[in-house]
């Protein structure tokens, strides 16, 4: 059999991005320039080229490497995205880590890889390679959260961080390979059509039951819902912020990826069982989000648990089953990552050298401190709240909308209540911020791209609420 | 019909174009700026109202000044505005309070009075979008938006108590609103529009019409508010500032009223009809026993604040008699209630920021020193009372006839209001503004500044004005409220 080259163009953006990170690599160690500015710059540049080639080489669905790889709608839609809120964290995290030493080439080069694996995850075409891209941003990320490596905080977090996402990658592995054992094959096409037959002749095994259970709980475990969501507020807390903003966006949209790929597309035939695994953690998802969160002081902990809930809602959208659900949770995904990167990023703004403005008293009259910076956390707030006419409304309104059309008008009712629920803990930041006295402290200075970037996120959250039609349209148009 | 100059949407963003204008031209330091932009912008906005009233067709009993655009294509949802009979008189009674709160917090506000104004304005806009949308999520995008600028308001220039008293507020109005969104989300999926217009036409069985109403009752209820889920109005009055205050009262009350007559009866008539009994008990549970207890009230806001519930009872009463007059009457009472509540939370505040007291203990002879507000205070108080003359009895008055013809009980109940309303207005009054001067404070009392007077003086023309001659807002509204009846008769069991 003669080896043929595999065509390589739809592969553009993830060479691109590996020959930039290795690129990065050099000048980190031959021309960092002062406090890594050049390392800095030349990441950027690379996100940049590579959201290039995601945007230029897109023409319809394609298939590459032997079925490996493929390009479709909701692929170049999440990589797009990825890449700009990446842009963003670099961009929101550099004076962070600068003060605190931490801006290393390795973080820098880790993220780029991380990245790429979520690139390489959304792209995938077989079970082999979506486990290929969901390990190499698994363990760029575990070791991004250890990267301040003297604080006890972060190496706790990036123990618990570590051990339960591997055993998450390994009961993912685990049921994966149950599929492979029942289908004969990797390819994910194949497999989806495979399992569609067993579901239309009634050929339920309990393998399959298995395999489903298996992927179910190690999605569940990298989307950070209940009951697998003990490691998040720990992770979320310990790690660097910038490395929380990281893993708020671009490992949720990985563990969407996860979701698109394995549940709604592999999965798809037997809707009826994970439709109800999924009602049970998205239930639990939003009582335990929300009300824990209640009790928080500590901003990163009471968002990450705020995220589980988030994450809830999610899957709403995706346990309706239908192309208006998936469309509605892509929106909900996309808005959530804009607004998470912009919560994180505003922790990372008001923080100083030696100081974490982590706590709900570092938010307290910041009306009087900015009243600009006030006003943008407080859209984003809103947002999160699912208050109009930020974005955030109609994320929930997506979802909602998509479980009502399946007929589950309870589960609507009970989403709804808890997020009344949850518009207590956001109101008590803006509480915060709009009616307690500012305590003595330095005057906030960010750099001037930071102000634009996040007065530009903060106004797209905003903006997004009055005119959200084209990105629906997008979300739907993919599905 | 259609204008050429599109009137409402003017009418809705000029406001919030203005608050923006506010915040950004008129900074920390520049209090003047602040304060004359705003009131230009307030005028601004009540001289856009004005055409409405006078272009308004009081034949038509549909929807004027129309404006639809696709906004929302993937839920269907519409950029749809337009007036009827209904909801003109409450937009004009918007920018005309707008207007007086504008004018009146130069006196009372000295930090952050950019952001204050501001958010008014940005409030106005809100609540004039609200009476004019016709799509079901524009109207519930304007409901709930508004708590935002709202809860702003009362935690940030607030009393002691406020951050407990406006966290209330937003949750109980949220977890009201939200079981409202999942009604117009069952709707739109019935009708495949969020058009208030489809949501009338459609045809749903009593079973459908019951839960429907009820999730509408949960956010109506809440915004009136109706006895037992009106605990959160006595501490938010009470904590707002004084523009708080009279926004609150004035217009955001009204809303709820409003949204009976938008939603809950034209949608689920038959569901309205089998209510109406538990909406009248309600109702007169209200005007009785809140009525009670208003009169053991000490500080004076509070005591408004109740009688606010209580008359807001009248509304909800006269609503579901399902009689012309009934409904003309809750429309009547709400408007002049907007002025009355507006004039009364404004001479508290004129006091308030003399004596820094609102309780009716440390008042006593106020007559002595504020004859000119003690005159004005008194035609108030006395149209908080039901006067005939004033504008608060043609609304009671049109409600307890109303009631005659259905029950003689009722009838007799609601106009134990009449008792109570006197009772509680009058004593207070007493024991505030007459009698001997009680302590040195009161003493030294100032008489009313320019801007008070101008303001109070408006409000009782207003007051008097519509007490003696109510016609000119009646006319609006008798076309529409026709047509609503009709449809109301007709209910929707046939279809």
């Amino acid at each position: 059999m003669e080896f043929m080259l595999p065509d390589l163009t739809p592969a553009l953006p993830e060479m691109v991005l590996l020959a930039m990170a290795c690129v990065v690599l050099l000048v980190d160690l031959f021309w960092p320039g002062r406090e890594r500015s050049n390392t800095y710059v030349v990441s950027q540049l690379s996100l940049l080229a590579t959201l290039l080639a995601v945007a230029q080489g897109y023409s319809g669905p394609t298939t590459t490497f032997s079925g490996h790889y493929t390009v479709d709608a909701v692929a170049v839609v999440i990589k797009v995205v990825a890449l700009l809120i990446m842009f963003g964290v670099f961009l929101y995290g550099r004076d962070y880590l600068r003060q605190r030493a931490l801006l290393t080439g390795e973080f820098l080069l880790l993220s780029l890889f991380a990245t790429l694996g979520l690139l390489v995850m959304a792209s995938a075409g077989s079970l082999l390679v979506l486990y290929l891209g969901l390990e190499v941003l698994s363990l760029s990320s575990y070791a991004l959260v250890a990267l301040h490596r003297d604080n006890g905080d972060a190496s706790e977090a990036a123990i618990k961080y570590f051990f339960l996402g591997a055993l998450a990658s390994g009961l993912l592995l685990y049921g994966m390979s149950l599929l492979y054992g029942l289908t004969a094959s990797l390819d994910l096409a194949t497999v989806t059509q495979v399992v569609g037959e067993h579901a239309r002749a009634g050929n339920f095994s309990p393998l399959m039951g298995l395999a489903l259970a298996m992927l179910v709980v190690g999605i569940g475990f990298k989307l950070g819902i209940a009951p697998f969501h003990m490691w998040l507020p720990d992770v979320y807390h310990g790690a660097p912020t910038a490395v929380t903003a990281f893993l708020t966006t671009i490992s949720k949209l990985a563990a969407f990826v996860l979701v698109v790929k394995l549940l709604a597309g592999v999965a798809a035939p037997l809707a009826q069982q994970w439709q109800q695994m999924l009602i049970l953690v998205t239930v639990l998802s939003l009582v335990v989000g929300n009300l824990v969160a209640i009790a928080q002081a500590n901003v990163k902990r009471m968002l990450a648990y705020s995220t589980i809930s988030q994450m809830g809602f999610l899957l709403l959208g995706v346990l309706a089953n239908s192309p208006a659900g998936l469309a509605a949770s892509l929106f909900y995904m996309v808005t959530y990552a804009l607004t998470g990167l912009a919560a994180f990023g505003m922790i990372m703004l008001l923080s100083r050298a030696g100081f974490e403005a982590d706590r709900i008293e570092d938010f307290r009259g910041l009306n009087r401190r900015s009243p600009w910076l006030a006003l943008v956390m407080m859209v984003i707030l809103f947002s999160l709240a699912g208050v109009p006419p930020t974005v955030g409304f109609y994320a929930k309104l997506g979802v909602i909308r998509a479980v009502m059309q399946q007929d589950l008008l309870w589960l609507a009712i009970v989403a709804v209540i808890f997020s009344v629920i949850g518009a207590f803990y956001y109101l008590r930041v803006v509480k915060a911020m709009y009616f307690d006295a500012a305590e003595e402290q330095p005057a906030i200075s960010p750099a001037l791209d930071v102000r634009v970037f996040m007065g530009v996120n903060g106004v797209l959250v905003l903006g997004l609420g009055v005119f959200p039609a084209p990105l629906l349209a997008l979300c739907q148009a993919v599905f | 019909m259609s204008q050429s100059l599109p009137l409402l949407s003017l009418a809705v963003w000029t406001p919030i174009a203005g608050a923006v204008l506010v915040w950004l031209l008129a900074g920390d330091g520049r209090p003047a700026r602040a304060r004359g932009l705003a009131l230009a912008v307030a005028l601004l906005e009540f001289a856009i109202t004005l055409p409405l009233y006078t272009g308004f067709d009081t034949g038509n009993g549909g929807l004027q000044f129309v404006e639809r655009a696709p906004w929302v294509e993937s839920f269907a949802i519409y950029y749809h505005l337009g007036i009827d009979g209904i909801a003109l008189p409450f937009i004009l009674l918007t920018s005309f309070i707008t207007v007086l709160v504008v004018a009146m917090a130069r006196v009372s506000v000295d930090k952050q009075l950019s952001q204050y104004l501001g958010a008014f304005l940005a409030m106005e806009g809100l609540m004039i979008g609200l009476f004019c949308a016709v799509d079901g999520m524009l109207f519930y995008v304007f409901w709930e938006a508004m708590l935002i600028p709202m809860f702003i308001i009362i935690g940030v220039w607030g009393g002691p108590n406020r951050v407990y008293a406006t966290l209330k507020f937003f949750l109980y109005t949220f977890l009201g609103s939200v079981l409202l969104l999942v009604a117009l989300i069952y709707l739109h999926l019935k009708t495949g529009s969020f058009s208030l217009l489809d949501f009338q036409r459609v045809g749903l069985d009593l079973p459908t019409q019951k839960l429907l109403f009820l999730a509408f009752l949960a956010a109506f209820a809440v915004k009136i508010p109706m006895w037992p889920v009106h605990t959160w109005l006595p501490d938010a009055h009470v904590e707002a500032p004084t523009g708080g205050s009279v926004i609150l009262a004035a217009i955001m009350l009204k809303m709820g009223g409003y949204g009976f007559l938008r939603l809950s009866l034209p949608i689920t008539p038959d569901a309205s009809m089998a209510f109406s009994g538990l909406m009248i008990t309600l109702s007169l549970i209200a005007v009785v026993y809140i009525g009670a207890v208003a009169l053991v009230q000490q500080d004076m806001k509070k005591l408004i604040a109740y009688s606010s519930i209580s008359h807001m009872g009248f509304v909800t009463l006269g609503t579901f008699l399902f009689s012309a007059q009934g409904i003309e009457g809750g429309l009547v009472q709400m408007v002049s209630h907007g002025f009355i509540s507006a004039a009364m939370f404004l001479c508290v505040g004129v006091m308030y920021d003399r004596m820094h007291s609102r309780q009716i203990a440390d008042y006593g002879g106020v007559v002595n020193t504020m004859p000119m507000f003690a005159a004005f205070m008194m035609l108030f108080a006395m149209a908080n009372s039901g006067l005939p003359g004033t504008s608060g009895f043609v609304g009671e008055f049109m409600v307890i006839l109303a009631a005659f013809e259905s029950s003689f009980w009722i009838a007799l109940l609601a106009g134990t209001s009449l008792v109570l309303g006197a009772a509680y207005n009058l004593w207070m009054y007493k024991r505030v503004i007459f009698g001997a001067v009680s302590n040195t404070k009161v003493a030294a009392l100032k008489d009313l500044k320019a801007e008070e007077f101008i303001v109070l003086g408006l409000l009782a023309v207003a007051v008097l004005a519509m007490g003696v001659w109510p016609n000119p807002m009646l006319d609006l509204t008798h076309a529409t409220v026709d047509t609503l009846l009709a449809h109301l008769q007709r209910g929707k069991l046939g279809l």
